[in-house]
């Protein structure tokens, strides 16, 4: 019987055992794809075209399949993120609670619109679709932090200390 | 394990507490942690090693009251405590066993008194990671009795009895669900548990994972023994990190305890769950598509039938229910399906968990008997829209629910009313508006996510939605027409008629509704060109386009 050998580690980055371990775990099987491409994106911060390749080959998923998924799931991210994330929510209760007005504030302080990265890679603002933390409408997460109610001021400080780093 | 295994590891944590003369119980959900509650936790644990008082400090999971958060509970005379700070920590601790501390009262007994916990019994009671404090709170007691009493179709009828409907919003009567996927003829089936909550608004589902992991993982447990199912998977957002970290936690202790692996309680019964991630798509949170990124496949639903339960993941027989309706299967089982029956309306059975934001005092996780009126969910427990505002509408079902107006505040909570109503249950958002927000702008804000959300597998749903949000944009923005609304009003119905799944279905009733009930307010933009709530940037110069 033909035995297919998994493709090589593309690099000697220890980032990519930690892959292989998440296909491992799984019997390199089909279902798996979602999961790596979590564990991807948590070790590397994005999937570039060698990332899906790699996992493609490895799980035997067409290329076309794997940059399907990668595309249709919002949560995956084809380019490098900045060093710092300011995600801001848009879900309806932030919406209700003036969360557009935050979003342009954030939008002219950085020069940069949603989505995108500042020119010297610092600062990526990203919307999100409800971090579920509606009690604290409106709610915005610096590098993870998550910052309610009337802390725009405090979101601004923060953009000023990114800034200056 | 049997029950007096479990009675034995009851009373250990009992005989535990005994020793303390006081409980102080910190929140630890997302909303308190992210007030660092984390920090004050250790600030009361110094402040009490320096005291020499004996008290047992916990992390709790959600108290409910997301808008006084961080909040401290303490016992044994059931004390709130809120907006705590690191600076409190002494004056708490002082205040155990003397005069509590005035400033930090939380004094809103209607907020609580009006409400009738069932899923949320344990929530900011327990700490979320033991499985020995949820034991000691008469949890697996129902599985136990399952596997050790009762034969699988008792089970089922126990569920049907109790009149059980899908908490995810749909409303599907979860006995004779589980009946359907009990007859099925298989070797394998699947238990899944939809933790997708993807209605921006509504996050009853992360606090309750958060909260109380071990009652959803007992309700699956139970269904997998009724259905004959011996693998599940957990479908949570990625968003839900620390639902994520807990039920992770979770599920590892109560594999430690025997309750989840193979020959659970000494039966013949196996089973096991997995947790799966979602990856950010609002469309997961349908079944098939669901099924279909646990596959590991792009999110898009399916035609059905076949319904999952003859043919869900791979192709076999599979039972799908929201978090909250595996979180009221425990307690179904320890009290009998009679006593749920009880609660609620004719057809409507039991609790509702809601998530109540936007305009309102009390904003956080409330849970009340079906059939309440809704006044008394908004104007009681949620206490009313702040000063100096009006009330306006209150927003049920997500994207895909609609908005009530004042005029009808009194109709009670149940999935008929809603729909009567122009909305739906849906999975529990409960969003009030005041007269800062226009309705028209709302409708927009609701299509456009319809528009992003949507899966791009039928025509209706991908361009209709496409087009009604360009529609709504030029009324928003003053350049829309009468016949634009008649257009609008049109493929309302074509989208909701063609549409495949759930998703494009419902999309067109924020529209509906709010055409329904705020007629004006549309009339404004487009004759007037006027938005009343101010909310609309209305470009005077536009020309109208004919």
């Amino acid at each position: 019987m033909l035995s297919i050998s998994p493709p090589p580690l593309p690099s000697d980055d220890k980032r990519w055992k930690i892959v292989n371990g998440t296909m491992r775990r799984h019997g390199f099987a089909r279902s798996a794809l979602i999961e790596t491409l979590h564990t991807v994106q948590s070790s590397f911060g994005y999937l570039d075209t060698d990332a899906i390749q790699f996992v493609a080959h490895s799980l035997h998923v067409p290329l076309s399949q794997a940059y399907g998924v990668v595309t249709f799931y919002h949560h995956f991210s084809l380019k490098p993120p900045g060093r710092h994330t300011l995600m801001i929510c848009t879900g309806t209760a932030c919406y209700i609670k003036g969360t557009e007005k935050l979003l342009a504030e954030a939008e002219s302080r950085l020069g940069i619109s949603q989505g995108q990265t500042t020119p010297d890679g610092n600062i990526s603002l990203m919307t999100a679709r409800c971090v579920g933390a509606c009690g604290r409408a409106p709610v915005a997460l610096t590098d993870g932090e998550l910052l309610g109610q009337s802390d725009a001021e405090h979101m601004m400080a923060e953009l000023e200390r990114w800034a200056v780093e | 394990m049997n029950l007096e295994e479990l009675q034995q590891i009851a009373s250990g944590v009992h005989n535990e507490n005994l020793l303390f003369d006081f409980e102080v119980n910190v929140c630890q959900g997302t909303g308190c942690l992210s007030q660092h509650s984390d920090d004050i936790k250790a600030a009361l644990e110094a402040a009490l090693a320096a005291s020499g008082k004996k008290a047992l400090i916990r992390r709790t999971g959600c108290m409910g009251l997301c808008a006084a958060g961080p909040l401290v509970l303490i016992e044994p005379d059931a004390q709130l405590l809120q907006h705590v700070t690191v600076k409190h920590a002494d004056a708490v601790i002082n205040s155990l066993g003397a005069t509590p501390v005035a400033e930090l009262q939380c004094d809103l007994r209607q907020h609580f008194d009006d409400q009738d916990h069932v899923v949320l019994e344990n929530s900011g009671r327990i700490d979320p990671e033991k499985i020995d404090e949820y034991i000691a709170r008469d949890g697996y007691q129902g599985l136990v009795m399952a596997l050790t009493d009762m034969r699988p179709a008792d089970v089922i009828k126990q569920i049907t009895e109790s009149g059980l409907r899908g908490r995810g919003g749909g409303g599907y009567p979860t006995g004779l669900k589980w009946g359907m996927v009990a007859k099925a003829q298989s070797e394998t089936k699947y238990v899944i548990c939809n933790g997708d909550e993807g209605d921006p608004g509504a996050f009853m589902d992360r606090s309750g994972l958060e909260s109380d992991p071990q009652r959803v993982i007992e309700g699956m447990a139970i269904a997998a023994y009724a259905v004959g199912a011996s693998k599940g998977y957990i479908y949570v957002r990625a968003e839900y990190p620390l639902a994520v970290s807990r039920l992770t936690v979770s599920l590892r202790e109560a594999r430690r305890r025997g309750l989840l692996g193979n020959n659970i309680c000494g039966t013949p019964f196996n089973f096991d769950i997995e947790i799966r991630l979602g990856a950010g798509a609002f469309v997961c949170g349908e079944e098939t598509a669901l099924i279909a990124s646990i596959e590991g496949l792009r999110g898009t639903p399916r035609v059905r039938p076949p319904y999952p339960a003859a043919s869900g993941l791979w192709g076999k027989p599979t039972l799908i229910n929201n978090v909250e309706t595996f979180a009221n299967v425990p307690t179904i089982l320890r009290k009998g399906g009679a006593w749920f029956a009880a609660i609620g309306t004719a057809k409507s059975k039991g609790t509702k968990v809601f998530a109540l934001t936007g305009k309102i005092r009390n904003t956080g996780l409330v849970e009340v008997p079906m059939g309440m009126p809704l006044r008394q969910i908004v104007e009681g427990i949620g206490g009313g829209v702040p000063e100096g505002r009006t009330f306006k509408a209150v927003q049920t079902g997500g994207p895909s629910g609609g908005c009530i107006p004042a005029e009808l505040l009194d109709i009670e909570v149940s999935y008929e009313s809603l729909i009567q109503a122009g909305s739906m249950m849906g999975s529990g958002g409960m969003i009030v508006m005041d007269d800062t927000s226009c309705m028209v702008n709302v409708a927009k804000f609701f299509m456009e996510f319809c528009m992003t959300e949507s899966c791009g597998k039928c025509i209706p749903c991908r361009a209709g939605t496409v087009q009604m949000h360009t529609l709504l944009t030029r009324i928003c923005d003053g350049s829309g027409t009468m016949d634009d609304l008649d257009l609008l009003v049109d493929l309302c119905s074509t989208v909701k008629e063609a549409s495949l799944c759930g998703l494009g279905q419902t999309a067109p009733n924020p529209v509906l509704s709010t055409l329904r009930y705020f007629k004006q307010e549309y009339m404004d933009h487009i004759v007037n060109k006027r938005c009343t709530a101010g909310v609309c940037n209305i470009n005077h110069a536009a020309e109208v386009i004919a």
